[in-house]
């Protein structure tokens, strides 16, 4: 079922509404002042060879994560997010294929990743092999969706944060479980002496969650990727986990790459934000312009969607017409055109807009704005 | 955990008694009894036996006196460790079983190995190349392995020995050792006649187990848990070990505490088609002549070894996954 970023349960909905009044001004990270970014994503085509047709899940995605920033990517279920996510970690399982576009990855010289200040193209690293596995965990680490499916039920908790601490560092087993203690401590697991020695399905699904995080950050990761952290757990854990996240991101000064359908969510903890619709960016830029002045016309139609504190009472709040179209059938031209109240016919339904302006902070990918067209 | 095992044999006595006269009514149901078929046998050779004699084998036996009292005998004397006179060999059951039970219990224990050595590496790679040329190739292997039954296998093995190598694969043991005592050279000769058996026994359950790993593996490969590891930058194979494939083998391990009963009786006609001095034709034997006493305790013996898999296998388990609680159970 086509799903709608819309705050359905009414859960986020306080979050949303106190958020898209005023979304929470932190300090700007690094900006554009000649730092290179972290990552860059150029171009990634991710696409999945079906029997009945090519899935073209990411279709030329372009962004960059600076230090220190976090990153929201924000669309609804379906629009590719995930595999951009899994792209950049090279965990996109057969059929699908990265088949076009780069990864730039610009590891720490110091690390495992044996960056000498240059950029590392992920994708074109062998998917199995050593240089990959180096990076993943150690410099880009992922914080999953299901925190009780993402831990082995057959192991303890720290068994396997042990495991991910040796694989990237050079310590003995007691220093690791003695690590793994201390993260466990620095997410908040109370008397994690004894927790450390639990199995994932004997913690309740906010202690699972922040054990997870303890696991992703146990090797000082440069990069997490969170991967809808917060969707499996209660509204209260939910506000817990995030500003943990926002805390310890602070604090170690790592990226994150934050995915999620929620948009309360993203006004919550990200500086800049990439809509995303059917495998394509619409638009990106500081969250406070997203929220305030959203340009393309989808990232209105999702703004007017989620209720805030100003929204009339007992009025059908808007949703987006008609629904995500079958991802073997994408429309021609502008992947958004059959939705789109804006749409201008014999353009949007013929060409794809590119996402321009490029040097820009909230470049678009929409003819209202520019005629420039993708791949001229 | 210590108390589960406790209780559990504890409850052995209990299902025995109860194992004991389901088998012993079972054995008693067909008409007649054991010097019935006996005459009827010497009948067909052309002999004869006086009635008189007959009566008096009958009270000789004790067959004459109610079914009960049978049992009460028979039983009474099993708690005093005797396990009575075969009827038919004339000689002590526990004689005649004792050796056919350690070379069934060995035949078996190495089938079973067998199966899990080439059973769960199969599984293993069929499930992580899902599709590949080699996993159709296993996958066609299997199915002609699971439609292949063992004695024809073994018929096929024995005659491809003989025509081709001419040497002759029956049995266990070459002639010479055939009645010697135990020694280490005596157990050599056994392991060098055992692998014929043991691939034709194990191959069956191969076919079968490979599919159930393979299946169960390919469930698990697609679990968060499965790709978190991988997220942790673990190699791909210690990982697939290390994790999916814990979860995958647990039906295997459960499925021990049946693997021996069934093998036991699976392999009834392999034992005759390859005159294995295995326990198998020996309860044929018994059962066929009206042999009860025999015929009963080796059943007997059947029913402890399953139950005493099936809590082997409860244990093997429980140190497999956590989740699981014996004290439950």
């Amino acid at each position: 079922m086509p799903q709608t970023p819309t705050a359905t349960d009414g859960q986020t909905a306080s979050v949303a509404g106190g958020a898209l009044g005023a979304p929470e001004r932190r300090a700007a990270p690094a900006a554009r002042d000649g730092t290179p970014p972290l990552l860059s994503v150029r171009d990634l085509k991710t696409y999945f060879e079906l029997d009945d047709g090519t899935v073209k899940a990411v279709d030329g995605v372009s962004f960059d994560v600076m230090p220190g920033e976090v990153l929201g990517i924000v669309g609804e279920s379906g629009c590719g997010k995930s595999i951009t996510m899994k792209s950049i970690l090279r965990l996109v399982a057969k059929p699908g294929r990265i088949v076009g576009g780069q990864i730039l990855y610009r590891p720490d010289p110091h690390g495992r990743a044996g960056g000498s200040g240059g950029e590392i193209d992920l994708t074109k690293l062998r998917k199995d092999g050593r240089r990959i596995r180096n990076i993943r965990g150690g410099e880009i680490a992922l914080i999953p969706q299901e925190p009780m499916a993402s831990f082995s039920p057959l192991h303890t908790i720290g068994e396997q944060i042990v495991e991910a601490i040796r694989l990237h560092q050079d310590v003995s087993k007691s220093e690791a479980r003695a690590m793994a203690i201390e993260r466990l401590r620095e997410v908040g697991v109370p008397s994690p002496e004894q927790r450390v020695d639990a199995y994932s399905w004997q913690l309740s699904g906010g202690l699972r969650q922040r054990a997870i995080i303890a696991m992703a950050l146990s090797c000082h990761p440069k990069l997490l990727v969170a991967d809808e952290p917060t969707t499996a757990i209660d509204v209260t854990t939910q506000a817990q986990v995030l500003s943990l996240l926002r805390d310890l991101q602070a604090e170690h000064g790592s990226s994150i790459i934050f995915i999620t359908h929620d948009l309360g969510v993203i006004a919550q903890v990200a500086d800049r934000v990439v809509v995303m619709y059917l495998g394509r960016v619409m638009e990106r830029g500081p969250v406070d312009d997203i929220f305030h002045a959203p340009k393309h016309p989808y990232t209105k139609a999702l703004l007017r969607s989620v209720p805030s504190m100003d929204t009339e009472p007992r009025v059908a709040l808007p949703t987006i017409e008609g629904s995500i179209p079958h991802p073997l059938h994408k429309p021609t031209g502008c992947p958004f055109h059959p939705r789109c109240p804006e749409a201008i016919p014999g353009l949007c339904d013929v060409k794809v807009p590119a996402l321009r302006p490029k040097e820009s902070e909230q470049p678009v990918a929409c003819f209202l704005y520019h005629r420039e067209v993708e791949g001229e | 955990m210590h108390w589960f095992i406790i209780k559990r044999l504890l409850l052995l006595p209990f299902l025995l008694l109860i194992f004991s006269i389901v088998s012993f009514a079972l054995i008693q149901a067909p008409p007649g009894d054991f010097l019935t078929s006996y005459v009827a046998e010497l009948a067909a050779g052309g002999t004869s036996i006086d009635q008189v004699e007959i009566e008096a084998l009958r009270a000789r036996y004790g067959l004459d006196q109610p079914i009960y009292v049978q049992y009460g005998r028979w039983v009474g004397n099993l708690l005093r460790g005797d396990l009575g006179i075969s009827l038919e060999w004339r000689r002590p059951n526990s004689e005649l079983i004792g050796e056919r039970l350690v070379l069934t219990l060995v035949l078996t224990t190495f089938s079973l190995l067998f199966t899990w050595a080439v059973a769960i590496p199969i599984g293993i790679f069929s499930a992580t190349r899902q599709y590949s040329l080699l996993d159709y190739l296993f996958t066609i292997l299997n199915y002609i392995g699971l439609a292949t039954p063992n004695f024809m296998l073994a018929l096929v093995l024995m005659w491809v020995a003989f025509d081709k190598f001419g040497v002759t694969v029956t049995g266990l043991f070459s002639p010479q050792f055939l009645d010697a005592p135990w020694s280490w050279a005596r157990v050599g000769d056994l392991m060098s006649h055992i692998w014929l058996p043991m691939i034709v026994l194990g191959v069956a359950g191969t076919a079968q187990i490979a599919r159930v790993v393979r299946a169960n593996l390919l469930d698990e490969l697609s679990k968060p848990y499965t790709e978190m590891a991988r997220a942790k930058g673990l190699p791909e194979w210690r990982l697939v070990i290390k994790y999916p494939t814990r979860v995958a083998i647990a039906p295997v391990v459960s499925t021990l505490g049946w693997y021996f009963p069934q093998l036991l009786s699976g392999g009834l006609v392999v034992s005759v088609v390859m005159s294995l001095p295995t326990i198998g034709p020996l309860l044929l034997r018994a059962l066929v002549g009206q042999d009860m006493y025999l015929a009963g305790t080796i059943i007997l013996i059947f029913c402890m070894l399953a139950v005493l898999g099936a809590l082997v296998s409860d244990i093997l388990l429980v140190v497999l996954d956590p989740r699981i609680k014996l004290e439950s159970a």
